[in-house]
Formats: structure tokens, sequence, C-alpha cells
């Protein structure tokens, strides 16, 4: 492949590019005088970063003296490359300047004040490359602070020292931008320090052939170079078709080697290094005469100067010292622009202040007869006619017209699809639109725009990915939770469901304390009654020792009610397990579990008050019982009060297994469950026999009590006559009522409701009647 | 001191978007002059009168849409489609067609779509193809060659024949029309279709004097002088040769090969090159950048359809020329085509987008 190129070469014939424009080139401004050497400036201005990458640290502080090719940063990353004092001097400030930036932006930049002596650190000269080996001659490259000088500013030493199958070296000698020519001086003047740096180079890389690529419009310089490099075999000078944009890189590729560089990798990747005129010149400066990186031509043209001209620049010089040293004709006027690189490329400068650097090839001051799109404030654009003429110039095949209305529509995935990405910005689309649009200016805004937003997707990319681990994270947490949750909750089950007689003593103890805090409630309730209607009853009392007598006579009550309570519970609770047992298998969850519970205790209650209604279905005797038991043991405490404690707890005990009764049977309504058995409906018949029967007998009592209790009412309460007779009548009717009710109620056992009701009525007529039988017995003991 | 800011590219070729319409304006000179030549004064009062309705459209439209009117009404785009729709009617139509014609292609093609550079299609043949459907007699006002006419068809005759229907002597635009031997003209393309349906050859048609000594008289002048300008407007690269080249090789393709199957009832290459309005279309119409393909392929493609396009409706569709129609059709299609022709990008593989 190599070969069928040198062939190719050699006879002349090169490959094309598609596109180019040919703009004039105005070079004769300049082309014809040699470069010229300019007096010291007052002061130098030096940014620190020059180049591609970053700046290094500084080695100099404000007030030192330096020598010329003194080392101003130092060189620690592959990618900075250092600065040297162009000449001898103080540094009076080290601040921000405005630099070489289309934008005008500010940088660090080190203030040389120049003393005019001039005087040069002490250099070491090498005579005989042969001694250094190749490692030395690119630590010297890097040392001087070489970086591409063509435009980019790309740091030379990781471009010479990367060492993969170099088949192609290529010198960019075309300097294809109208105006400029700064390399083309230096090639007829410097050709052979050019060819000796190209050698080194080729001593580094060791390519299969070293090409220089000159366009045709520089007759001196290929000739210079020809001669330069007669003797070398390696070397061919080809001359190239003079259009425009010959000299970037890409095109230049692709017109030498017929190669095209894919998109979005580097010519190296192919094979191929690119080298400038003037980074070779500078090379060989470094290496043989340890000579920095500290000056280099400067092409000072257009027609706003008097004497346009090349220069030898010291980096650093501001532009206004070039300037007045090309006799600038009218630097007043407001419009003037002063461009920084050529016409098409370059960059309008922002103040007269700006330093020249490493890759300041050019300063075009142009007069408005020269340029006068340059001094137009307002843009001349018209509407787009698609007549193509951009795609047809443009040397990356690109479709300028469709890129436009994709950047001003800000479509950046269509922009992305078009290949926005490999626009070159040489601006020959500009140039050509005869609707005068500036399409490389709305490249320039959709590529930064585009930048931008790839910088914020990074950064929402980070961020989505940061917020999904989180979530992650406390997803995880709460499965966690829930599992030791779950084996807690597990082992507890587990704990409670054993057959173990610890956990039927939990199950029992558990149903028991339910059943107890119930019997409070309902004492509580009671108690309070009893207490005001003690009170009533012994108004003759001395208070103090009656209230304490009625409180021992309650706890004694309760203790009583308890312990019968447990009596009843602990057979009931033995058949609750069972039940439970059955219940357990198709129970599943917890909230089963405690259903289960609540029907055990239910059944439990339910239960004993069966047994309890049974006892007082033999209430007459139990309570003649008592009648008989009590008087004897009032006799034997031969005390009215403790009989009258004793009724009234004796009474209190009645009143509690009745109104034990209440929930009871609202329990059993509510739970009226499928697993009801036969025998639990006959207990329910029982009950409301059980229920009917007491009442029965109440009601008998009450008619009985009812003359006496009209009597001790007149001794008790203060009402009046009228309401104290229609007193006894009112519980009469009342409780007959309920009975009715009650009756039928719980054999119908159809409206909970209804039940409740018939319950709650219930419970109160029975109230009443013991009021009334309580009043009695009082007033029985009492007499 | 601060310098002035400009954006790069800094220098520019001074070309502008009028210069180039005026350009294509002056290269239809040949054609227009072959055409007054042949045909009389009809054709440029139709174009002084698109001309003057363009301006007043153009002015009217630029003011309602709160444009800058010295910047966009004199960029020479409403002269140049005037001067098309000028050029392509009858001669002798009334003086409302144009008026009527050219106030659609202005108002209604090119500035209700967004003005220049945003019309999807060419006003003027929008606007032509617009009356032909609207106004079918009128638009088939035919005038023949000078040396056939009667009649003295001088400024004047011409001018009230367009405004009023008459000539200063009284003759009608029928009896205008009827050549000597007392025949009504049509267009050598119009008589050729109405023989081929009446049964008769390609050699017994053109026996008509329509078609003079050569192809078509007079009309192969008038296409010349238009080939003539187009290759001036190649030569100044003011139009890409693609799509002239391709539409004409179409058509040469298509029409050789219609003729080598039936000579007697097809026409020949030449005549298809140099009658009607094939020159006209391929050089100045069809290469209306606005409403054609962009890149080179594209153009190709285009030019190449226009051309079947253009055959098809002259053989076997219901007009006897098809170039406004097959133009009308390409522009529909353009978008789609530069769709799928879009260039490789350097550094990228084949159809690698």
């Amino acid at each position: 492949m190599v070969e069928s190129v040198i062939e190719r070469i050699t006879r002349g014939h090169f490959w094309d590019f598609h596109g180019g424009i040919h703009p004039p080139e105005q070079k004769f401004l300049t082309s014809n005088k040699p470069i010229k050497q300019l007096a010291l400036p007052k002061q130098l201005i030096i940014p620190l970063q020059q180049h591609i990458g970053r700046e290094g640290d500084l080695l100099v502080s404000i007030g030192e003296h330096v020598l010329k090719g003194q080392a101003l940063t130092l060189s620690t990353n592959p990618m900075v490359v250092p600065i040297h004092a162009p000449t001898s001097g103080t540094i009076s400030a080290i601040k921000m300047s405005v630099i070489a930036h289309p934008s005008g932006l500010s940088q660090l930049c080190v203030f040389l004040d120049v003393d005019g002596e001039d005087t040069w650190r002490k250099r070491d000269v090498c005579t005989d490359l042969a001694q250094l080996s190749n490692h030395e001659i690119i630590k010297k490259i890097a040392d001087a602070g070489i970086a591409g000088m063509g435009g980019a500013g790309f740091p030379t030493h990781i471009k010479v020292s990367s060492k993969p199958d170099i088949k192609f070296l290529i010198i960019n000698g075309a300097e294809c931008e109208p105006y400029i020519t700064a390399d083309d001086l230096l090639m007829m003047e410097q050709s052979n320090a050019i060819v000796d740096g190209i050698k080194i180079i080729d001593r580094l890389l060791t390519p299969a052939v070293i090409l220089i690529g000159i366009e045709a419009n520089k007759p001196k310089a290929i000739k210079a170079l020809q001669q330069a490099t007669a003797a070398i075999e390696k070397i061919k000078v080809c001359i190239v078709p003079t259009k425009y944009p010959t000299g970037g890189e890409k095109q230049l590729v692709q017109i030498l080697t017929g190669q095209e560089v894919t998109s979005g990798r580097l010519p190296i990747h192919d094979g191929i290094v690119m080298q400038n005129i003037a980074t070779c010149f500078a090379i060989n400066e470094a290496v043989r005469h340890d000579t920095p990186l500290i000056r280099r031509v400067v092409t000072v043209t257009g027609q706003a100067l008097n004497k346009p001209q090349n220069v030898w620049a010291l980096l650093g010089t501001p532009i206004n010292f070039l300037l007045e040293q090309c006799s600038v004709e009218n630097i007043k006027n407001e419009k003037q622009t002063v461009i920084m690189g050529g016409p098409m490329m370059g960059f309008s400068v922002s103040s007269e202040l700006v330093p020249i650097v490493k890759t300041s090839n050019c300063i075009l001051v142009p007069s408005k007869k020269e340029m006068p799109s340059a001094f137009e404030k307002e843009s001349k654009e018209v509407e787009c006619i698609r007549c193509g003429q951009c795609s047809d110039v443009c040397p990356s095949q690109l479709l300028p017209q469709e890129l436009q209305w994709s950047a001003k529509a800000k479509d950046y995935s269509q922009l992305e699809k078009l290949n926005l990405r490999d626009c070159i910005d040489c601006g020959a689309c500009a140039y050509v639109c005869p609707s005068q649009i500036p399409l490389v200016h709305y490249y320039r805004i959709a590529k930064a725009e585009i930048r931008e937003q790839q910088q914020l997707d990074l950064k929402a990319e980070k961020a989505k990915i940061r917020f999904e681990a989180r979530k992650l994270r406390l997803e995880k947490e709460k499965v966690a939770r829930q599992e030791k949750h779950q084996k807690a909750a597990a082992a507890r089950k587990a704990a409670m469901n054993k057959a173990t007689p610890e956990a039927t003593g939990a199950k029992s103890a558990v149903a028991a304390a339910l059943a107890r805090v119930k019997a409070k409630k309902a004492s509580k309730g009671q108690s309070q009654v009893n207490t005001s209607d003690s009170q009533n009853d012994l108004p003759t009392d001395t208070a103090v020792d009656q209230k304490s007598q009625v409180a021992t006579a309650i706890a004694r009550a309760k203790a009583k009610k308890k312990l019968k309570e447990e009596a009843v519970q602990k057979p009931s609770t033995s058949d609750g397990i069972v039940d439970n047992a059955i219940e357990e298998k198709s129970a599943s969850t917890q909230q089963a579990s405690t259903d289960d519970k609540k029907e055990k205790i239910a059944a439990a209650i339910a239960k004993a008050k069966a047994k309890k209604l049974s006892k007082s279905a033999e209430a007459p005797d139990l309570e003649k019982d008592s009648d008989d038991t009590s008087p004897k043991k009032t006799v034997s405490s031969d005390d009215k009060k403790a009989k009258i404690a004793a009724a009234i707890a004796k009474a209190k005990a009645k009143k509690l297994s009745k109104s034990a009764e209440v929930p009871g049977l609202e329990k059993d309504s509510e739970d009226s469950l499928p697993e009801q058995t036969v025998s639990s409906d006959d207990k329910k018949a029982k009950i409301a026999a059980a229920i009917a029967k007491a009442k029965n007998k109440a009601l008998a009592k009450a008619n009985e009590g009812k003359v006496e209790v009209n009597e001790t009412s007149l001794l008790t309460s203060t009402n009046n006559a009228t309401e104290i007779d229609s007193k006894p009548l009112q519980p009469e009717k009342m409780v007959q009522n309920n009975i009715a009710e009650s009756e039928n109620k719980p054999v119908a056992a159809t409206d909970k409701k209804a039940k409740i009701a018939a319950a709650i009525a219930k419970a109160k007529a029975k109230k009443k009647l013991k009021e009334a039988n309580t009043v009695e017995e009082n007033d029985r003991d009492g007499v | 001191m601060a310098f002035w800011i400009a954006s790069s590219p800094h220098n520019h070729n001074h070309t502008k978007t009028p210069n180039l319409m005026r350009l294509v304006i002056y290269a239809t000179l040949p054609g227009v002059l072959a055409q007054w030549y042949f045909f009389g004064w009809g054709n440029l009062i139709h174009i002084g009168l698109a001309m003057t309705t363009a301006i007043i459209c153009e002015f009217t439209v630029l003011s309602l849409r709160k444009k800058p009117i010295s910047h966009e009404l004199f960029d020479g785009s409403a002269f140049l489609t005037a001067l098309l729709l000028g050029i392509c009617l009858p001669a002798l139509a009334p003086w409302w067609i144009t008026v009527i014609g050219t106030m659609f292609a202005i108002v209604i093609v090119k500035q209700l779509y967004g003005g220049l550079g945003h019309n999807p299609f060419n006003p003027a043949m929008a606007g032509y193809v617009m009356l032909l459907v609207s106004f079918p007699l009128q638009m088939t006002l035919w005038q023949p060659p000078l040396t056939l006419v009667a009649v003295d068809l001088n400024f004047s005759n011409t001018l009230t024949t367009i405004l009023t229907g008459f000539t200063v002597e009284g003759y009608s635009v029928e009896q205008v029309r009827t050549s000597i031997d007392g025949i009504t003209m049509a267009t050598p393309l119009d008589t050729l279709k109405t023989n081929t349906g009446l049964g008769l050859t390609v050699l017994e048609s053109i026996k008509s004097p329509v078609f003079g000594e050569n192809l078509a008289l007079g009309w192969e002048w008038v296409n010349a002088g238009f080939l003539l300008g187009g290759l001036f407007l190649i030569s100044r690269k003011a139009i890409a040769w693609q799509t002239p080249v391709s539409f004409l090789l179409s058509l040469f393709i298509c029409s050789f090969i219609g003729y080598s199957i039936s000579p007697d009832s097809s026409a020949s290459t030449m005549f298809h090159w140099f009658s009607g309005a094939t020159m006209l279309g391929a050089f100045f119409i069809l290469t209306d950048p606005v409403t054609g393909a962009t890149s080179n392929k594209g153009r190709i493609v285009v030019g190449l359809l226009a051309g079947l396009l253009v055959y098809l409706i002259r053989t076997s569709g219901g007009y006897p020329d098809g170039v406004a129609f097959a133009i009308l059709l390409c522009n529909m299609s353009a978008p789609l085509i530069d769709q799928y022709t879009r260039p490789r990008t350097y550094g990228h593989q084949k159809g690698d987008k």
C-alpha cells in the first residue's frame, strides 16, 4: 500500500478531497519580504497555557529576574507543556489577562518587564545527536515547551513518542489559508533547519516514508525544500494543488495517501503522523541548540497596514506592538477587526493587549474594502434557497444547508445524524453562501450546546445511577426488615400453637385476663350505682364509716366474683381449647387466631353465664340461703352496718352475674359463626329459658315488694309525691314489655340489633328490679 | 482598546441571492427573444403583466407579514417567477389569466408557505397548472408562428387582443388563430397528439405547417434559445448541471425506446427535446434549488424521474405537454429523494449514517 502511494506520488498524482474553495490568496502582500527581526517590546504577556492540555505549575514569583529561555512553569503531567521567558527581564505581575481566544477569555499570564539585555541562561548545545538516546531527545522536546504550531497546539512530545508501526510521516507545509505566509517564509529561509528537525522526528518514529505537502503556490519554498532533501531518499516533497482547505489534517492525509481518517479517530491509529513545518523547525532548535520555544514567525498582514510582513515575534508580544512595527494605518477606526489566524478560520481578538502564543501564525488587519463582511454589524443573512453550493464545497461532504435548518431548530439528534461533529469549521460553506448565512457560526453554537447537553446528560446519568442505587438499598433494607418481623411473628406463633402446658396456660391466662377486664368494667359501673344507692339508702349513718365499710364490702364482693368466675372459666377454657384446636387448622393468619381467641372467650363467658343462670334459676333458694346465712353472719358480728354491706355485696354479685349476661348475649349473637353446633343452639335456648325464668321470678318479687318499695322510696328519695307514685309503675311496665320482647327475640334470633337492644333492655330491667330488690332487702335487713 | 468582533470566516465570495436571480433572468433572454421573433409580442406583454402583478402581490404580502420590504422585494425571486409564468402562457390568452396565475403563484404558492426558500412547489409551475386546470379554454389559445398568421399581429393588435379579445381591426382571437387555409392552429405537440388520436401516423402529421421544415416551426428555436441560456448558467455555476443533463437524457432514452418500438405513432427524440417547454423546464424550472433535490445524486434522480414523467404525460396523458405536471410531481418527491441520497460524510463508511 505504501509502495503504491509512493509510486503515485513520484508520478506527481495525488488524490482529491471533496469540495474546497479558492478564495483570493493575498499572499503576495508578505511572501516576497524576508522575516523581520523586531526590537524587543517593553513588556511581554505570557499566558501559562498556550496548548491543548493543562497549565504547568509556576516556578517564578513577582519581582524575580529571569533569563532568556528560563522555564517559567514546570511540566509534571504529560499533557503539560512548560513556558519559558522569551527574553531576560523582571516579572512585574502574574495576573489574569485577555488571551488569544474567540470569546475574549482571560487567563493567568506572567507579565515580564523586558530589561533589554536579552541575556541567555546557560545553554547546552548538542553537536552530535548520535550521543543522545531517543528518550533524551523526547525529554528535550518536552522541556522546550513545543506544542503543535499549526493551530491546535497538541503537545509535540506525545506525538513523537508514540511509536506503533508508523507508515507515513506527513509534514504539513500546505498553508492553505489566504494571507498567511509564515510557513512559506520559514521554508524559504530555514529549509535546512527544518529538514534537520524532520530527521529528528524520523529517528523517533521511523516511518516508512516522509511526505512534505506543499501547495503549488509556494514555488520558492518548494525549491528550497527540494534542494535540502535532494540527498534523502525517504523524504518526498509533494506539490499539491492549491485549494482551501488542503492544509486541514484530514484533507492532507486524503490528498497524499488516499486514505480517509475514520470519524472519531486520530490519524495515528492508521499509522499516520502529521507535523507542522514550524514545529519541525522548533524541534531542531530545541534538540540541537537547546533553545526552547520562545519565538515564532508571525505574518502581520492586511490592507489596513502600510508594511505588511513576516516577523520573528517573541511569544507574549502584545498585538499592538506588532501593529506599530508594521505601521497600521487607521487603528482608531472603531469597527476595525483584528483577526488572529487567517480570514477563513481565524478569530477576531477583542483587545490590543492579546499576546502572541505558540499557535498564532497570523495577525490580519483587513481594510473595510478588502473584507466588508468583517465590518458589518448586522448580518446580511437572507433565507436559504437550498442552492446547495455549500454542500458542493464542504470538504467533509456534509449537507450544510440541512445542518443549518436543524441548528436553527435546535434539533440536536438530527444534527448528530447529519454528522455535525465531522465539521472542521473550515468556513468554506459560509464563504460561498449566496444568502450570506453565517453557517459556521450556527454550527459553533450548536456544537457548544450539544457539548453542554452531553455534559448535562452525563451528570443526569450519574445522578440516576446514584438514585437507583439508593432505591435498591432502601428496598433491600425494607425487605430485610420485613423478613425479620415475619420471623419474629412466626416464632411467636409457633410458641403459642405448641400444645405444651405453657402454651395452653398462656392462652387460658389471656382468656382469663380478658374476662377479668370485662368483669372489672362491669363491676365498676355497678359499684358506682351501688354506692350512690347505699348513700341514699343510709342517710342517717355517719358518712365516713359507711364509705369505708361500703368499700370493703365492694372489695369483698369483687373478690368473690372473681373466684366464682375463675371457677366457671376453668372448665370452659378446657372446652375452648378443643374448639381452638379445631379452629387452628383453618386459621392461617394472626387475625384468625385472635378471632378464635375472642370466640373462645365469648364461649367461655356464655358457658359461665349459662351456669350462673342456672344458678340464678335457683335464685330464690340461693337468695334464701344467703338471706339465711347473712343474718347468721350479721348476728355474729352483731352489727347492722355489716349486714347492710353484706346485702349490698350479695346484690352486686347477682347484678354482676346478670350484667355479664349482656355482653355475653351480644357476643353470641354477633359471633353467630357457622361452626356453632346444635349444642350451642341448645345453650342459647337454655339461656333464654333461664333468663325468662329469672325474670319472671324477679317480677314476682318486684310485685311483692312494690308496696315496700313505695314506702322505702318515700323514705329515701327527696322527689315529690307524683314521681314516687309513678316510679314503681314505670319499671313494672317496662319490665313486662321487656320480658315479652326478650322471650320472643332470642328464640327468633334473627335481628342482631333487635337482640342487642333487647339484651340491653333486659339488663336495664334487671338492674331496676335488683335495685328494687336490694332496697327491699336493705329495708328488710334494716328492719 | 477593543477591536470589532466578528465570526469566521471573515471573507466571502460576494455572491448574493439577488445576483443569482438576476443571472437566471438574463439567461432567459435568448429564448425570450426567439419567442418574440417567432410568435410576436404576446408573451412579452404577458411577462410585463405578470411582473407588475408579482411586485404588487409581493409588496402586499411582505407588508402584511411585516418583513423587511426593501430587503426582500427586489431579491429577484418574484420577477423570475413572473418571467417564467409569462413565458409559459399562450400568447393570446386574456390578461386576467396572467394576473390570476401570478397572484396564485406569489401569494399562495410562495408567500403563504413562508416566502423565498420555504415553498415546496415551484410557484410558476403551480400557477401554470392551476390555470390549465381552471381555465382550459383560455389556456389553449396558443398562437401559431407569425409566418402562419394571416392577421398582422403587431404590438397594438396583440395588446388589444390580450386586453379585449379582439385586434384593433376587430378580428377575434379565433380568427387570428386560423391560418390562411382556414385551419385553426395549435402547437405541434397538440397537433401531433390529436392526429395520433385520429389514427394518423407521425409522418402524415408532420406535414402540418406548424411543424415547419425541421421539427416544430418556431418552437425549435425557442427551445434552442433556452438551451443556450441554460448552458450559460451551467458555465457560470448558477445551476447544477446534473438536473438538466439527467432530465434530457431520460427524455431522450424514453422517446428513443418509444420511437424504436413504434415509429409510426411516436415522435422522434429530437422532437421531444425541441418542442413544448422541454428546454425551459430543463434549465430554468427543474433547476429551481428551493423545490429541487440538494445532493448531486438526488438531482440526477429528480432529472431522470422528470424526463420519464414528461414522456409519459406527453404520450399517454390528457394534456399535450407535461413539463409543468412532471415538475410539480418531482417537487413533491424531492424531499424524499434528498432523504435517501445523502452523500457519505468524510471518514464514514458507506451506509454508515
